[in-house]
């Protein structure tokens, strides 16, 4: 079983996401065009980078704070839906982590009740093609594998919001701006179902 | 992309400046915050109007701030909602003990970060209200969408929110006002060719030569069908029946009627749209009491143009004819 996770683990796993977020900008603003309003990849690279600058000026004590610190910063730097969508993630993923040490059970807690904070946010449900419908198969794989540890069970969760991600492209939108499109949003993947992908898999990648 | 820019990344920003050149005497920028203030607010006793969203509609709303309108206008990132603490920090500027309205515009994320602004202000202790415009008949199933989008509407109720706000009315009265305005309009607009977002460096969508996009909305996102490009007669009636059709408006209404260009669409061909629509009003027994005829809320380069109506009463007109003195609007002065 994999060691608990620490506070810089949980950096690193940020710095690969705010990586991967800008390395596949072009792709989620290029998918954001397709059915949306073309700044999911740039808007989403200008707030990882405003995280990136403030884990270098801030000291973290927990990764309580370190998590709020994150999700303000994301929440006053995005715009859009995907700042207080992420930004709420951020905010109750680490409002549920505790002062304890972060096993395999914590992190799956955290999780539950980060996407709990983006469904009450957004209001969207499974199948709405939002980034839920990548979260939904992650949470359930993350249960089902959580027994394995830490590492088996993000990798696992990966996988399924990957999957998840894929179903979204025959789905017809029926939140946010693809869903002015009615039939037409078919046809296409969910942005925020792929920027869903990167954070998972960077947190296999750092955390696992 | 050809545009007359420095960098992408600096289109917002350096807009404000040349706003504060150009208006200073009017209009105060807070440039951390990319906040366009009246520069006599808060006015004492006279409830506050802010709106905001994404940068790319002007002259909405940065444009409608100034007396007889907004006493405040947040500007986002192009295309993209404006954050809570933008709002948050006008909502306290122009609090003048009356309260404050928000003028929110129905998109996913305008909503949302709203929402955040109004529940930090409200801890704060500044009494806020909201209105959400939902205006765009395009968006036909609104159980299975977001709900319908905020287009041209919202300038009209700025203009009769911000007369009500002036003549010193109370918040929850302007509030409730807003929300008549909102309900009494219906808007639908077509596109001719699509619009670059700087950041993304080419159109948002593809339009061909003989193709025409109906029922987009203001962001560049595509509508919801293509269809062959039509004369300006046969436009006016793709736009015109179905806002007919959807409040319904009928025989002997009046209504304040706009024909706004997208931003790319000349003034003689809006001229020339208007036209056919007023026909097409009167031929349906409805007179326009007041009309505006230009690029009011804009999708940056867009051509195209949409049709609002809003069913106007006594009040409206009269609220409608009140002083005004922004960029945008100017009358009575």
């Amino acid at each position: 079983m994999a060691n608990d996770v620490d506070l810089d683990r949980f950096i690193e796993w940020l710095r690969a996401f705010a990586g991967a977020i800008h390395d596949n900008a072009a792709e989620l603003t290029e998918l954001d065009s397709a059915i949306g309003d073309a700044d999911h990849g740039s808007n989403m690279d200008r707030g990882m980078r405003a995280v990136v600058a403030a884990l270098g000026a801030g000291e973290f004590d927990t990764p309580a704070a370190l998590f709020k610190k994150v999700g303000m910063t994301l929440v006053s730097s995005v715009g859009g839906a995907s700042g207080p969508l992420y930004g709420t993630f951020f905010l109750r993923f680490g409002g549920a982590l505790g002062d304890g040490a972060v096993d395999a059970a914590t992190l799956g807690d955290a999780l539950r009740a980060g996407v709990e904070g983006i469904v009450q946010r957004g209001k969207a449900e499974a199948g709405d093609k939002t980034m839920i419908d990548a979260w939904l198969p992650a949470l359930e794989a993350y249960d089902a594998t959580q027994a394995d540890g830490i590492g088996p069970a993000l990798q696992a969760a990966a996988e399924a919001a990957a999957g998840g991600r894929d179903a979204t492209t025959p789905l017809v939108a029926r939140k946010g701006r693809a869903s002015y499109l009615g039939e037409r949003s078919a046809g296409h993947q969910d942005p925020g179902a792929t920027s869903t992908v990167l954070l998972l898999e960077a947190a296999a990648a750092a955390l696992g | 992309m050809k545009k007359l820019i420095n960098d992408p990344a600096d289109v917002v920003s350096e807009a404000l400046l040349g706003v504060e050149a150009a208006h200073g005497d009017r209009l105060r920028i807070d440039h951390e915050h990319k906040v366009i203030y009246r520069k006599d607010a808060p006015r004492h006793g006279k409830v506050g109007l802010i709106s905001g969203g994404g940068s790319g509609h002007e002259p909405l709303h940065g444009g409608y701030v100034g007396l007889g309108m907004l006493d405040a206008a947040c500007c986002g990132e192009i295309f993209t909602s404006p954050v809570p603490d933008q709002m948050l920090a006008a909502t306290s500027a122009v609090d003048g003990g009356a309260g404050v309205l928000h003028i929110v515009k129905n998109y996913t994320g305008d909503v949302m970060n709203f929402e955040m602004a109004a529940e930090l202000a409200a801890d704060s202790g500044v009494q806020v209200r909201s209105v959400v415009v939902d205006d765009d008949v395009a968006v036909q199933d609104s159980l299975y969408t977001a709900g319908r989008r905020g287009v041209g509407t919202t300038v009209i109720l700025e203009k009769l929110a911000g007369a009500a706000a002036e003549s010193g009315r109370s918040l929850d009265d302007v509030a409730d006002l807003a929300i008549r305005v909102n309900q009494a309009g219906r808007s639908m607009g077509l596109a001719l060719t699509s619009c670059t977002v700087p950041a993304a460096g080419k159109p948002t969508f593809e339009l061909a030569e003989d193709e025409m996009e109906l029922g987009i909305g203001i962001h560049g996102e595509p509508g919801r069908s293509r269809v062959p490009l039509a004369s300006a007669r046969e436009a006016a009636q793709l736009l015109v029946d179905p806002v007919l059709a959807d409040l319904p408006y009928g025989t002997g209404d009046s209504v304040i009627a706009m024909v706004n260009g997208m931003g790319g669409t000349p003034l003689l061909e809006l001229y020339l749209m208007y036209g056919e629509v007023h026909k097409l009003l009167e031929q349906a027994g409805i007179t326009v009491a007041r009309c505006l005829v230009g690029n009011y809320i804009t999708s940056l380069e867009m051509a195209g143009c949409s049709v609002s109506l809003v069913k106007a009463d006594d009040e409206f007109i009269g609220l409608w004819d009140a002083p005004v003195n922004t960029p945008g609007l100017r009358w009575g002065v």
